[in-house]
């Protein structure tokens, strides 16, 4: 008898439990998912950026917001890892901050996102008739606008700052998941194991929840993989645009924006964040891409 | 000989290793029909497409002997490869939705074959597809060379199929299940029109399909194959006296009007096949 | 089917419009203490707000608004105090050269680049060209603009700096298309024509890198998936050469659902060009929207959002349209 969780338990051919059949699925995907090498990379780098984050405290020796106007501009050093910015900060313990804030950002869209996206899709595609029309209505009004331009917009109407900067990007972000789980409700919509419960007596509600929702899951995780690294742009861009965070919060587009124009000489200034936002969606480019290839090829 | 293949073996990587789909298999053709029979993943497609090569990127070739008309084949170049494809050996495919160009019309494809290997002008290669329409009983021929594959029915495109196929005037047909997506009315036409085209032209024939009787019927000789393997060759008259296990097991479990059984008979597999 | 996709124009643009109006009247900033400021009177605050129509209740607003709409008129900027229809229409062209330019590169470099690497799938060349397109999707924009002008502009000295043309050039053609180096074409100012072509260069490039990120991957995905089909086996049977093969037969399978990507993507470069204008100082509507932001001109920005989410709207329309169209399959 194999004991729980070795190898031989997640692999056998035989699972003796749902437990074990879904633990073995997960074992199998994570299995395939290490055969890619860039993805993996990927998902290294996305879990030092997790644990840099949190750790944040512990590694910033320097507060992100003492200013040094005599040592500004000043370039890598023992003292300053990746320099001081225009107001003498130590850029290293604000990139530092920085990736809390881009990171608790994305979380933040996630959340908001994710659900929204898969209680709409999900229904409208159950429910399908007049729900269906008139939700996918909405989906497509809100699909009609170019991303950064509507996000743009509803940061202008509320206040700029790092919330309405959540809000506005998550406002539109959310249809494209709608749409996503949509289309695989149609496809179960007509199985037989939902004919099935529905002649149990089941309600709608708890045929969407229980039966559908976990069945959508794994495209909308791929997708959610993925758009990260389209969230983390479009915050940063939202930053640069003085419409997200404002200084002095140490978001890496609003620094890429204040030192703007010392790129010339003192040119490690903007670009470092910049390299941080690279460095951050690529990784999640990479892992989303991985996982895509093991959870959902149809995705493209 | 038009065909000569000896010990010919084909593997595929697996994360496990490599996996042999064919292994040691030999056959010659010459100008005959040839029946190839066996089962899902007997290897006989394989067999077949390495005749012309046309095999997916990963699998692994190898033969002892392996030539079209004293040919080279294994180790030709692409050039090489590409004068005898078409021009000197055809193949059909089994199901027209999926092997005809969706985005090409019936009669653009035809001409293309026509073309390539015969050259001329476009308005030569278009009349010339008509006629090969004709030739394959098609009753509109214009109509057809016009239409998409997606607007043809499943017997139509498989006309379609052999006239571009026969279009450069090959010595060699191979025919990789051409009816086994078809209606049972429609299979026996086209096999009827495949036999009759290619006696006229005094072609070879290479007919793979999993219907036993069906074989038997076309071809001179029958080639049955078994996990990878030629378990048995016989002329196709002498088929009822096969001696292989499996070749009698698949004969006995055919349904049959003429003799009455009380039970059909269950194909039992030895594993001793394997290693024949 | 066509007509099913002409009748949700409508709807959907009527979404539009009511969701532009709503970010403008609803969101919690008062308008008329942007335009009055904090400390005014009670008396004059009250005045603006009924001259601006924001006493009547919140339906009547929106009738007036569809009504200004369709007379074309979409309120005035508070910055150049000039219509918002007018400055759009002056600033429309330069965007839209910057991008028919990116969107002509992307296409020239990234379809053929899509093509060759999916025929060369698992090679060293299609891991390059995979690689190159993440980061294509991964760069800020922004950055990649400003990295260049570092490079291209102050350290090697091998392009110009930001603007549309330099200052010396400036006012010196005549403006009849918007577009300035159609324009200096068109004068037959070759000084001019190719100072703003240097001008253009950059920005147009580094627009056009992102489009051809999106175009060669989406072009290798699909002809990953076309070249898998049963239908090539055919060709390769036929006897065809591999170029044959791949362009008239793989490609031919996608060069129809690629209309569609391409559409796509020159929608997505208007969002790019918002970013793009604002660091090489373009003038085009991405830096009107931009600097109207910056300045709570709320006409202005939504007026802007509004002429965008239509030609995105459009571009939309059309990709799906052309898609109907040219796949025989659909028609």
């Amino acid at each position: 008898m194999s004991g729980v969780l070795s190898r031989a338990w997640l692999l056998t051919d035989t699972p003796s439990s749902r437990t074990q059949a879904a633990w073995s699925r997960r074992y199998r995907a994570w299995l395939q998912l290490r055969t890619n090498g860039l993805a993996m990379a990927g998902l290294v780098t996305v879990a030092i950026m997790i644990v840099a984050s949190l750790a944040a405290p512990l590694l910033a020796w320097q507060d992100p917001t003492a200013q040094d106007l005599a040592g500004r501009l000043a370039p890598p050093s023992a003292a300053h890892w990746f320099g001081t910015d225009e107001l003498g900060r130590d850029i290293y313990s604000r990139i530092l901050y920085g990736g809390r804030i881009t990171l608790g950002m994305v979380v933040a869209v996630v959340l908001l996102v994710a659900p929204l996206g898969l209680a709409v899709g999900s229904i409208a595609g159950y429910l399908g008739g007049f729900a269906d029309r008139v939700l996918m209505r909405v989906t497509d009004v809100f699909l009609a606008f170019p991303r950064l331009v509507l996000a743009l917009a509803f940061v202008a109407a509320l206040k700029p700052g790092i919330t309405s900067a959540i809000i506005a990007i998550a406002l539109t972000a959310w249809p494209p998941y709608a749409r996503l789980a949509r289309a695989d409700t149609l496809t179960i919509r007509g199985s037989d194991f939902i004919a099935a419960v529905r002649l149990t007596g089941a309600s709608s509600g708890r045929i969407i929840l229980r039966h559908i929702v976990p069945l959508c899951l794994s495209s909308v995780i791929v997708r959610v993989t993925l758009d990260m690294s389209g969230i983390i742009l479009t915050a940063a861009a939202l930053g640069f645009l003085g419409m997200g965070a404002q200084p002095p919060t140490p978001e890496w587009g609003t620094m890429i924006a204040s030192s703007r124009s010392f790129i010339l000489e003192q040119w490690w200034v903007p670009t470092i964040p910049g390299i941080a936002i690279f460095v951050a969606s690529l990784a999640f480019n990479l892992l989303g891409d991985g996982m895509r290839d093991v959870l959902d090829p149809r995705q493209r | 000989m038009l065909v000569e293949l000896r010990n010919l073996r084909i593997q595929f990587p697996t994360p496990t290793g490599l996996s042999e789909a064919v292994r040691s298999v030999s056959l010659t053709l010459g100008q005959e029909k040839l029946g190839i029979v066996g089962e899902s993943g007997s290897g006989k497609s394989l067999t077949a497409r390495s005749i012309l090569r046309l095999l997916p990127s990963n699998a692994v070739v190898s033969a002892e002997r392996l030539t079209f008309d004293g040919i080279d084949v294994l180790s030709a170049n692409e050039s090489t490869l590409r004068r005898i494809r078409g021009a000197r050996a055809g193949l059909i495919l089994q199901d027209p939705k999926f092997s005809l160009n969706p985005v090409m019309t019936a009669g653009n494809q035809i001409a293309e074959a026509w073309r390539i290997h015969r050259g001329g002008s476009r308005k030569l290669a278009e009349q010339a597809a008509i006629d090969l329409l004709a030739q394959v009983q098609i009753r509109d021929p214009k109509r057809v060379a016009g239409a998409y594959p997606h607007e043809l029915s499943g017997g139509m495109g498989q006309r379609v199929m052999i006239a571009m196929m026969l279009a450069p005037d090959p010595e060699l047909l191979i025919a990789d299940e051409p009816t086994s997506a078809l209606d049972a009315t429609v299979q026996a036409e086209i096999l009827r029109l495949i036999e009759d085209l290619v006696s006229r032209r005094g072609m070879g024939l290479i007919l793979i399909s999993h219907d036993l009787p069906l074989v038997s019927h076309f071809c001179d000789r029958v080639v049955v194959m078994y996990a990878g393997r030629v378990v048995e060759e016989v002329a196709a008259s002498e088929l009822i006296n096969a001696r292989h296990p499996y070749t009698r097991g698949l004969l006995e479990c055919l349904p049959t009007l003429s003799h009455r059984k009380r039970r059909l008979q269950v194909m039992q597999r030895d594993p001793s096949w394997l290693d024949a | 089917m066509l007509a099913s996709s002409f009748a949700s124009i409508p709807i959907t643009l009527f979404g539009l419009i009511l969701v532009t109006f709503l970010i403008g009247r609803v969101m919690p900033i008062d308008p008329v203490i942007a335009i009055a400021g904090d400390h005014a009177p009670p008396d004059v605050v009250a005045a603006i707000r009924e001259r601006l129509g924001l006493d009547k209740p919140l339906y009547v607003q929106f009738g007036i608004y569809l009504r200004d709409l369709l007379h074309g008129d979409l309120g005035h900027s508070v910055m150049t105090s000039h219509p918002v229809t007018e400055d759009i229409a002056r600033f429309f062209p330069a965007t839209f050269e910057l991008a028919t330019t990116a969107i002509i590169i992307a296409i020239i470099i990234g379809i053929p680049l899509g093509v060759l690497a999916a025929q060369r799938q698992g090679s060293r060349f299609d891991h390059v060209v995979r690689v190159v397109s993440l980061a294509g999707q991964s760069i800020p924009v922004f950055v990649l603009g400003l990295v260049c002008l570092l490079v291209f502009y102050v350290k090697l000295g091998i392009a110009p700096g930001t603007g549309q043309i330099d200052v010396e050039y400036e006012g010196l053609v005549p403006r009849v298309t918007g577009m300035l180096v159609v324009d200096a074409m068109i004068a037959g100012d070759w000084d001019s024509f190719w100072n703003a072509l240097a001008h253009l260069a950059q920005p147009a490039l580094v627009l056009a890198y992102f489009s051809m990120a999106y175009i060669t991957r989406m072009t290798r995905a699909f002809m990953i998936e076309s070249l898998s089909g049963e239908y090539i086996i055919t060709a390769r049977a036929k006897g065809l050469s591999a170029t044959r093969i791949l362009w008239r037969h793989a490609f031919g399978n996608i060069s129809v659902r690629l209309v569609t990507v391409l559409a796509l993507a020159y929608a997505g470069l208007l969002e790019g060009a918002v970013i793009t204008e604002t660091v090489f100082s373009w003038p085009g509507l991405g830096l009107y929207l931009t600097v109207s932001l910056l300045n709570a001109d709320m006409n202005a920005v939504l007026g802007a959002t509004l002429v965008v989410g239509l030609i995105y709207l459009v571009l939309n329309l059309m990709a799906d349209l052309l898609y109907r169209l040219l796949d025989p399959r659909v028609a």
